[in-house]
């Protein structure tokens, strides 16, 4: 995406513009990766060769030891070579030094090594992403017997995702927080919850300070309205500037996602996220089995471990799969409207074209890409 | 070849000279030992079943860890206090206390990198973290500039004792051209560790009472104020149960430092607190929880309310010329300002950020025991290290501890 060229509204407070970010590695938005408008003037060879250079650039999609070892150098196959044997070589004494040594623990011991020294997922390759897949998916049916579908399906180009709450319409039933809950296998002990709806006072504004976001009676409650918080997948989040590892970031259709293997759990982007939107797992999250959901995407529903953070995807599971995010698809009074804003005829472009929309706590820059409005 | 036999000899030597002593002092390595098992204990509990058994929770998400690793940075950061006049302004004074100062520094510096680990979800992944190996959000994150710089300091003070050690150890003068511009380049980096430090929350816009421009400059006047008020204190013991001689005019100048910096860090909590309660807003609110309460939850009001009349009280007695020249009055005045430091600038500054919380939810943090544990295990291992640190090194000095070249050959 151009910097100029913004398609939606932007308060500009006059924070420095980053490089775009691009819909891909070569920060080419249309016309895919390539130097595509030139490739009537080349050849087929140079120009895939130019291709490739654009494309691949000087460290993206690296995976692991590879961002080390795999630079531009004579010897990249040789310590690519050497990375593996010793990988498969530690992992081998790993595993015959376990007395029991049935084919099967082996093949378990063999995932766990790779899986504790993989790369992180947003410099992978495709190829490598299909394979960590594969290798959580192998790994769940060898500890329970029980087979998941795990996507690792990148973003779409020209999809942007964003996502607009009708106060008017919300009556606090709180069905798209038992939705969320149920689709994205959130540990059921700490009863862990992305969305928040808050009970707020008529006449009193938005007065967060005196809304109860845990509430237990009937509602609609009489004198009262309600309002959903959840991760707001700012453009400009202040959660992925702070993660030293870069274990949390954006995808290029607007997602602020997760590396749950990636992640140390410093919980910095806790501290640094001004929406409530992230959630740490504080102790060994718990589903129970027949509750699991079995269709998964890498950066969203899967099973997460103790020890990191996790957060809204927008349902990334279902929504690059076509599909409206759970708590949208749940909520009964139609208050959550979700959509691509890139596209002219959706639902939630036609609400921020023809509603007086407005952002929470828009002064501090993050543009968020989660509007509200009234009827 | 000559140069490993003489390091072998003095980690040998240095190993005899820690584990003889007197009985108090066995009787304190006994005490800390113990401390430090129980911190692990404590630790083993929190890593079978995660960060849910301390008192931190997706509302409070830091607390006693990231509070005792913020205050440990300004001690670590003071040392500089110390090496400042004796090598760059060549004031032979310190020249003492200056080898006790980096000791210091480096179990202050292991302490808060102890804490920061504590704090980890996932401790085995650490090595995400590590340039190289990992991939490290450098510069973005002011977490990677803080694991830069602490451990860029910590190479310095260990390297530049270690040197003049090493060549006092073999009776040979150390040469200024090699530990000067160390020295001088540790002074620098003393005052970026704390800066960075502080904007590692002054960098956050989502918690209104860090993101202030006062942070920083605040982290230095305390720090320089707390890590020297401690040096005093441990050069009081080391004076009284060790042949070092450590002469008055040393303390008396240190404790002038101690005293500018009580004095500043006094002025910027003032000017902080008038800013929060002369024209209160919605952003005063963490300083209202921290100081008043808010909607009857108060936890911090006894902390906060020991913190301020401690540090106003060391604050004044250490202004008059005759009553810190007094050193009973001195030391208390050293003991209670480290102490209202501890408080102010560790849970007194890390815990209200979170409260209210982002849509003003009020929730309180408590430590548990188990937290509580590890913290006391994590002080200990920074006394137990100090101890050896500081025990090799006055054996060194005093001439105890020297290389015998023939005993080698």
């Amino acid at each position: 995406m151009s910097n100029n060229n913004k398609k939606w509204f932007s308060l500009n407070l006059g924070r420095k513009e980053k490089e775009s970010s691009g819909a891909c590695g070569c920060g080419k938005t249309s016309g895919g990766c390539g130097a595509a408008s030139q490739s009537d003037q080349m050849t087929d060879a140079a120009f895939a060769e130019a291709a490739i250079h654009a494309s691949i650039g000087e460290e993206k999609n690296k995976d692991g030891f590879e961002q080390v070892f795999d630079v531009k150098m004579d010897r990249r196959t040789a310590f690519k070579k050497l990375t593996a044997s010793l990988l498969i070589g530690a992992g081998a004494v790993s595993t015959s030094c376990s007395v029991i040594g049935g084919d099967e623990s082996k093949e378990k011991a063999q995932i766990d090594w790779e899986e504790q020294f993989k790369g992180n997922y947003k410099l992978m390759t495709d190829e490598e992403k299909n394979g960590t897949v594969d290798r959580l998916v192998r790994s769940y049916q060898l500890r329970t017997g029980k087979t998941i579908s795990m996507s690792s399906k990148n973003a779409e180009e020209d999809v942007l995702f964003g996502y607009a709450f009708n106060i008017s319409k919300c009556q606090g039933y709180m069905d798209c927080v038992n939705a969320c809950v149920e689709e994205n296998n959130q540990d059921r002990n700490s009863e862990m919850q992305y969305i928040r709806i808050h009970e707020m006072k008529d006449g009193k504004g938005f007065n967060f300070n005196e809304a109860d976001d845990n509430y237990y009676h009937e509602v609609p409650a009489e004198g009262h309205f309600y309002m959903g918080t959840q991760c707001f997948h700012c453009d400009n989040p202040p959660c992925v500037e702070v993660c030293p590892v870069q274990a949390t970031w954006r995808e290029d259709d607007g997602l602020v996602v997760v590396d749950y293997d990636w992640c140390v759990g410093c919980r910095y982007c806790m501290a640094a996220c001004p929406y409530d939107g992230r959630r740490f797992n504080w102790s060994k999250p718990e589903v129970p089995e027949a509750e699991i959901n079995k269709n998964q995407h890498y950066l969203g529903n899967r099973m997460r471990k103790k020890g990191v953070m996790e957060k809204c995807t927008f349902c990334v599971q279902r929504s690059r799969a076509g599909k409206n995010p759970a708590c949208v698809e749940a909520c009964p009074t139609g208050a959550r409207i979700f959509g691509n804003l890139l596209d002219p005829d959706s639902t939630i472009r036609w609400v921020l074209e023809n509603k007086k929309v407005f952002r929470l706590k828009e002064d501090l820059g993050t543009e968020p890409k989660f509007w509200y409005f009234m009827d | 070849m000559r140069r490993l036999r003489v390091f072998r000899s003095l980690v040998k030597d240095s190993l005899d000279t820690i584990t003889h002593g007197s009985k108090k002092y066995h009787l304190w390595m006994a005490f800390l030992t113990f401390g430090m098992l129980t911190g692990m204990y404590c630790y083993s509990i929190q890593l079978e079943h995660g960060l849910s058994v301390t008192g931190m929770t997706d509302r409070v998400s830091w607390g006693l860890y990231i509070s005792n690793f913020t205050f440990l940075v300004g001690v670590a950061a003071a040392a500089v206090m110390l090496v400042m006049p004796t090598y760059v302004l060549k004031d032979i004074d310190f020249k003492q206390a200056v080898l006790i100062g980096e000791g210091l520094a480096v179990s202050a510096l292991i302490m808060c990198l102890a804490f920061v680990i504590a704090d980890m979800g996932g401790p085995s992944v650490l090595w995400h973290m590590i340039p190289g190996i990992g991939v490290f959000n450098f510069p973005n994150s002011m977490l990677t500039w803080d694991v830069l710089v602490l451990n860029g300091y910590l190479f310095l003070n260990i390297t530049i004792p270690f040197y003049i050690l090493f060549r006092h150890y073999q009776g040979k003068e150390a040469k200024s051209k090699v530990y000067i511009p160390g020295a001088i380049l540790s002074v620098f980096w003393a005052v970026g560790i704390h800066l960075v430090t502080a904007f590692l929350y002054q960098g956050l816009q989502a918690r209104p009472f860090w993101n202030n421009a006062l942070l920083g400059p605040r982290f230095l006047a305390s720090a320089f104020a707390a890590g020297p008020a401690l040096i005093i204190l441990v050069l009081a013991i080391i004076r009284s149960f060790t042949e070092f001689k450590i002469q008055d005019k040393t303390i008396k100048k240190i404790a002038m430092v101690v005293t500018v910096a009580a004095q500043i860090n006094l002025i910027m909590l003032i000017s902080e607190l008038f800013k929060e309660f002369y024209a209160p807003t919605h952003h005063s609110e963490s300083a209202y929880y921290l100081f008043f309460g808010l909607d009857g939850k108060d936890a911090l009001l006894p902390w906060i309310w020991t913190a301020i009349p401690l540090n106003v009280l060391a604050t004044v007695l250490l202004t008059f010329h005759k009553l810190r020249n007094n050193f009973k009055v001195l030391f208390f005045c050293c003991f209670i300002l480290f102490v209202a430091i501890w408080i102010e600038k560790g849970f007194g500054l890390i815990v209200p950020g979170f409260i209210p919380g982002p849509y003003g939810k009020i929730a309180e943090y408590t430590p548990t025991g188990i937290e509580i544990g590890v913290t006391l295990g994590i002080w200990a291992l920074g006394a137990f290290i100090f101890t050896i640190l500081a025990k090799t090194a006055i054996g060194i000095e005093l001439g105890e501890l020297k290389y015998k070249k023939n005993k080698e050959n």
